[in-house]
């Protein structure tokens, strides 16, 4: 049964820049910074000392509560500091410094793979809480929280994302393209131990690719369906992919599991196919380094950790021309003030932009063409969202559903008089939030 | 006669009208009388009607009433001239607590001038804005952002951005009302007594020549002042020089001395004493970004 | 930033933007408002020409003028105030005075858009504020008609034109009479022209147009409302490029249509029929191009269809039983005042609230 949902924008994809291209392995570079709270939650606490030895893949901080996650070791070497430091966001975090080990040849130790079929449910989530496994479509909230249902309740189906409805991002399709083997393996694992009935795979029609390759795989046995969605912005955003793909309309009040469905990215599953094919923990992503100011665009895996400097190094560094660098997707990615920080496990890719793309921010009144209602795909009115959060009107906001905005950039990417709606609801929300 | 006849009846009526109704409001006023401290209004008229909440009530009304109950003492109103805090006590017939001016304090001294930028923030022009995008910019990640939302927030006219987008806070007509500590997304205002003379100019937690990257006026955590001033005072805590206030007695300028930034400096006479030993900053242009 | 990096900005998600924007939207509306234009100076001569110039520039002057008292940045550059002055000219009668009509221009800017707060804050279309003003002041030279395809067009003007400020119009009259007959001498059947549009025609002397010559424009009326079928198709354009929504101009013409449908079917004598309403008079042009202007119009779903359907019925509610002959000014007018409290009581649903089906398969 097909659905849409409603509103949405439909900006330019700009993915063949990187489409054709095979994901590429980046060598190992000196220095690794990994943040303890680079997943949503708690932050992790740190296991091991200053000048301590670690192996890759060896586990240098444990859950710092529920809603928290494992943090391993992208590489075999020695830890420098755990100290504050430039982290995405513009912040200083807690972090654990790793300097990699010139001689280690940072092979894997091998790990026997794990029998999943014996494990408990309980067990399960344990072993997806401690190898640190987050939803790697760039919220970075951590998998084992989905899948832990309150009593009496049961995961009826497994809805994996393969919308990728961000423009220029093209990670998630190369993986589906080039491992359509491990994510029906991590499906397989989730599905049986969930107990979902059914597992559907959305992905948008413009991964025509993807989708025959998924087909070709799957066998009637595997109770897996791929379902192509529109190409639309924003498909890949939890709620709207659940009305597109079950017509329900999920009020911003639910969560996925209390109708039953666990919604997942299917990077995140092929990390669960790996950890338990292999014993690898989280320590590497897959990325997409594009946008003009990139010499060299590419789909790379990165080990978790690695300064921003050093992958764009490997992509031939930004040209003079690019005018701001952001570290996710060009809709909801975070705009980037220094090379320092690392890539974290939310990072889903890096953009470097030129004045071509780069918008312009000269503001014009709000001539209520409406746009921006005719974007919100929470039927939300994000021009008098805008005039209240100018006039600081939070309570008023509030009343107009202020906390069901999702950020997703629609209204923003339509209005023609280039009004920063989001960032005025972004800070009225973290305002109104404070008081 | 019939012209007159009829002004006569529209006169009678209405007045007659009139009169009804202003029976029934006078016995309403009667009946629904709520009995006021009639000293409410004698002590609000004598408070500066700023609203401003320094006193931690929502206004001067709910404090004059809290006033009159006894519940606060008058000199918790600091926009309040001496005389007039004096005339309410006097009237009230209570002591009002002299309390010391206090004035707001900006920890960071990192102007255009000597803190670099990273990245030019391109955006809504307000720090509340911009601290969330990425930071706003600023290579200090705990450096003013010069934006002025505590400018605009200042209902005193008591905060003005300078030159070099730092705001200034003028400390006569600043009267402690706490609108910029809460506005400032960076935490950099303080209110402090005019007698913490003594004063570490910035939030940086990184040290050494980290913090010197990004801010020639930077605490780089020497230590230096915590060395030369009497123990105890001055101590650094997370790459910062942290100033024990109840041993502010001891405080002189021999801690900002050999301060090599400038960082902690001795406010005397609204003017910001630098040691000898900082470095001179004679530039009067911002630095280029980037 | 570092040595190997350029100077980078720091903006906010979304990174990219849509290409539209308002002086784009705006200029497209000028694109197709030029053929309707065209059409008016083609029907009426140099007389619309001038008038549809005058008001323009009158309009964007004004709006120049404020800019400059107030010391803003300009905002000619968006292509509004041509909007408004193009839409003003071509809502007045072809041979209407050409001082009257640049106070008209002046009226529709100052007081319909700069006094609120210039562009995004007017209440009322300011074109319909300059004719309303207009048709207040100067009540007579507004329904002064004169004949469609007169001879000499495109070489003299119409009398009343050229008049000087604040003296009474030449009588346009004997002009009239005298065109008429050549008219009636070269083309035998066309009319003779009475000095009246169609409207007035049917309201106060009980005679029907022809319901095809008034969509195609073959008749008198105000400079650019004449051809229903040319409106249509500019704003066809318009909807083409999203820049029109053309819900509103559905719901007008939907609301108009189906209260005369009402009351032709009560009494078919006394009520002209539907088709007529619907291409008599400025309503096309009003529903294409005045009741959709962005500023003045609600913006959300439900709201656009009763703002719609509540002007398209008080026009008819005015024709049929006003004084005036015309009413589509005053109900847009309408509309726009009523379109805040329209909007507030039209807030859209929520998503996840409302109807709700079980999630299935």
């Amino acid at each position: 049964m097909r659905h849409r949902f409603s509103h949405g924008v439909h900006p330019q994809q700009n993915k063949e820049l990187t489409v054709d291209l095979p994901i590429q392995r980046v060598p190992f570079v000196g220095r690794y910074v990994l943040p303890l709270d680079q997943h949503l939650g708690a932050p992790a606490q740190a296991t091991v000392n200053v000048g301590e030895r670690v192996r890759r893949g060896q586990r240098i901080a444990r859950p710092g509560g529920f809603v928290s996650t494992a943090l391993h070791s992208p590489v075999t070497g020695k830890v420098m500091a755990i100290e504050p430091r430039r982290a995405p966001g513009g912040k200083f975090s807690p972090s654990i410094e790793i300097h990699a080990d010139p001689f280690a040849t940072q092979r894997l130790t091998p790990n026997p793979p794990i029998d999943w079929l014996s494990l408990t449910l309980e067990e399960f989530i344990h072993h997806i809480q401690w190898a640190g496994i987050v939803g790697l479509g760039g919220a970075a909230f951590p998998s084992h929280v989905k899948y832990s249902m309150p009593e009496g309740k049961k995961i009826e189906y497994l809805l994996i994302n393969g919308a990728e409805c961000e423009p220029y991002l093209t990670n998630d399709h190369r993986l589906m393209l080039e491992r359509p083997d491990a994510l029906l393996q991590g499906i397989a694992i989730v599905k049986r131990k969930l107990g979902a009935k059914r597992a559907i795979i959305g992905i948008e029609t413009n991964k025509p690719g993807a989708i025959d390759t998924l087909r070709a795989q799957i066998k009637r046995i595997h109770k897996v369906d791929v379902m192509p969605l529109p190409v639309k912005y924003p498909q890949g955003a939890e709620r709207m992919l659940i009305k597109a793909v079950f017509g329900y309309e999920l009020p911003a009040t639910k969560l996925p599991r209390d109708i039953g469905i666990a919604v997942n990215n299917v990077s995140s599953l092929v990390a669960i196919a790996d950890y338990f094919g292999s014993g690898l923990p989280l320590i590497e992503r897959i990325i997409t380094v594009s946008g003009s100011g990139v010499t060299y665009p590419a789909n790379l895996i990165v080990p978790i950790g690695t300064p921003l400097r050093e992958v764009l190094r490997f992509c031939g560094g930004l040209r003079e021309a690019t005018k701001s660098v952001i570290m996710g997707g060009p809709m909801m990615g975070q705009p980037i003030g220094s090379l320092d920080i690392p890539i974290v496990k939310g990072t889903s890719g890096i953009l470097a932009f030129t004045e071509k793309e780069a918008s312009t921010t000269f503001e014009l009144p709000c001539i209520r063409c409406g746009r921006c209602l005719a974007a919100c795909p929470h039927f939300l009115n994000p021009s008098r969202l805008g005039r209240l959060a100018k006039a600081r009107r939070f309570d008023e906001m509030r009343a107009y559903r202020l906390t069901d905005c999702v950020e997703c950039g629609a209204c923003s990417y339509a209005c023609p008089s280039e009004i920063p709606l989001v960032q005025l609801i972004r800070t009225a929300k973290r305002e109104s939030h404070q008081r | 006669m019939t012209p007159y006849l009829g002004i006569g009846l529209a006169a009678l009526f209405m007045g007659g009208l009139g009169v009804g109704l202003a029976a029934v409001l006078a016995a309403a006023s009667r009946k629904l009388y709520v009995y006021e401290d009639p000293r409410i209004d004698e002590v609000e008229d004598m408070l500066p009607h700023a609203n401003c909440g320094a006193c931690t009530k929502p206004g001067c009304r709910p404090f004059a009433e809290a006033l009159v109950k006894g519940e606060l003492d008058p000199g918790l109103c600091t926009p309040n001239s001496q005389e007039m805090t004096q005339a309410i006590a006097g009237f009230l017939g209570v002591e009002a607590v002299k309390r010391e001016k206090r004035v707001a304090r900006l920890a960071c001294a990192g102007g255009a001038h000597v803190a670099y930028f990273r990245a030019e923030y391109a955006g809504l022009k307000s720090c509340r804005a911009a601290a969330l995008v990425s930071g706003g910019g600023k290579g200090c990640t705990w450096g003013c952002l010069g934006l002025g939302d505590c400018d605009i927030a200042c209902e005193f006219d008591a905060i003005h951005m300078n030159k070099f987008g730092l705001p200034i806070v003028n400390e006569g007509k600043c009267v402690a009302c706490d609108d910029c500590v809460d506005v400032c997304p960076k935490d950099l205002f303080e209110i402090h007594p005019v007698s913490h003379k003594l004063w570490v100019a910035c939030k940086s937690l990184s040290a050494g020549d980290e913090a010197e990257q990004d801010c020639e006026v930077a605490c780089t955590a020497c230590a230096r002042c915590v060395v030369d001033a009497p123990e105890g005072l001055i101590e650094i805590r997370n790459n910062l020089a942290i100033v024990d206030y109840t041993k502010n007695d001891l405080a002189s300028t021999v801690a900002i001395e050999r301060c090599p930034t400038g960082a902690i400096v001795w406010l005397d006479d609204k003017k910001a004493k630098k040691g000898t030993g900082a470095k001179k900053i004679v530039r009067m242009e911002p630095l280029p970004r980037g | 930033m570092a040595e190997n990096a350029p100077a980078v900005e720091l903006r906010t998600s979304p990174h990219i933007r849509n290409a539209s924007s308002v002086d784009q939207i705006m200029r497209n509306v000028v694109y197709a408002l030029l053929p309707v234009c065209a059409f008016a100076v083609y029907q009426f001569g140099i007389s619309a020409l001038a008038l549809i110039l005058m008001t323009t520039l009158a309009c964007v002057l004004t709006e120049q003028m404020f800019c400059w008292f107030s010391e803003k940045p300009g905002t000619i550059n968006d292509n509004s105030a041509v909007v408004s002055g193009m839409l003003l000219g071509l809502t007045l009668p072809p041979g209407f005075p050409l001082w009257m009509a640049a106070v008209a221009g002046f009226i529709a800017i100052a007081l319909g858009k700069v006094i609120f707060g210039g562009i995004g804050f007017n209440v009322f279309n300011p074109a319909l504020v300059g004719r309303a003003f207009v048709q207040a002041a100067f009540p007579v030279a507004i329904t002064t008609w004169t004949p469609a395809f007169a001879p000499g067009r495109f070489v003299e003007f119409i009398p009343s034109t050229w008049t000087f400020p604040f003296a009474a119009p030449a009588p346009v009259a004997d002009w009239v009479k005298q065109t008429s007959l050549v008219i009636q001498e070269t083309s035998p059947n066309v009319d003779a022209f009475t000095g009246a549009t169609a409207l007035a025609l049917q309201k106060f002397q009980q005679v029907t147009t022809d319901v095809g010559d008034m969509f195609l424009g073959f008749s008198a009326g105000s400079a650019g409302e004449t051809s229903a079928l040319l409106i249509l198709v500019c704003g066809g354009y318009l909807v083409f490029r999203k820049m029109l929504d053309w819900r509103i101009p559905a719901a007008v013409l939907l609301g108009a249509f189906v209260s005369a449908g009402f009351f032709f079917l009560l009494d078919a004598e006394q009520y002209p029929d539907p088709f007529f309403v619907l291409f008599s008079g400025g309503l096309m042009l009003g529903a294409v191009f005045m009741a959709s202007d962005m500023v003045a119009s609600p913006v959300t779903p439900v709201g656009i269809w009763v703002y719609g359907i509540l002007i398209g019925f008080i026009t008819v509610i005015i024709r049929l039983f006003g004084g005036l002959s015309e009413g589509v000014m005053y109900a847009i007018l309408f509309g726009n005042a009523a379109s805040p409290l329209i909007e507030a009581v039209t807030q859209p649903r929520v998503y996840g609230t409302g109807r709700q089906r079980k999630a299935e398969s």
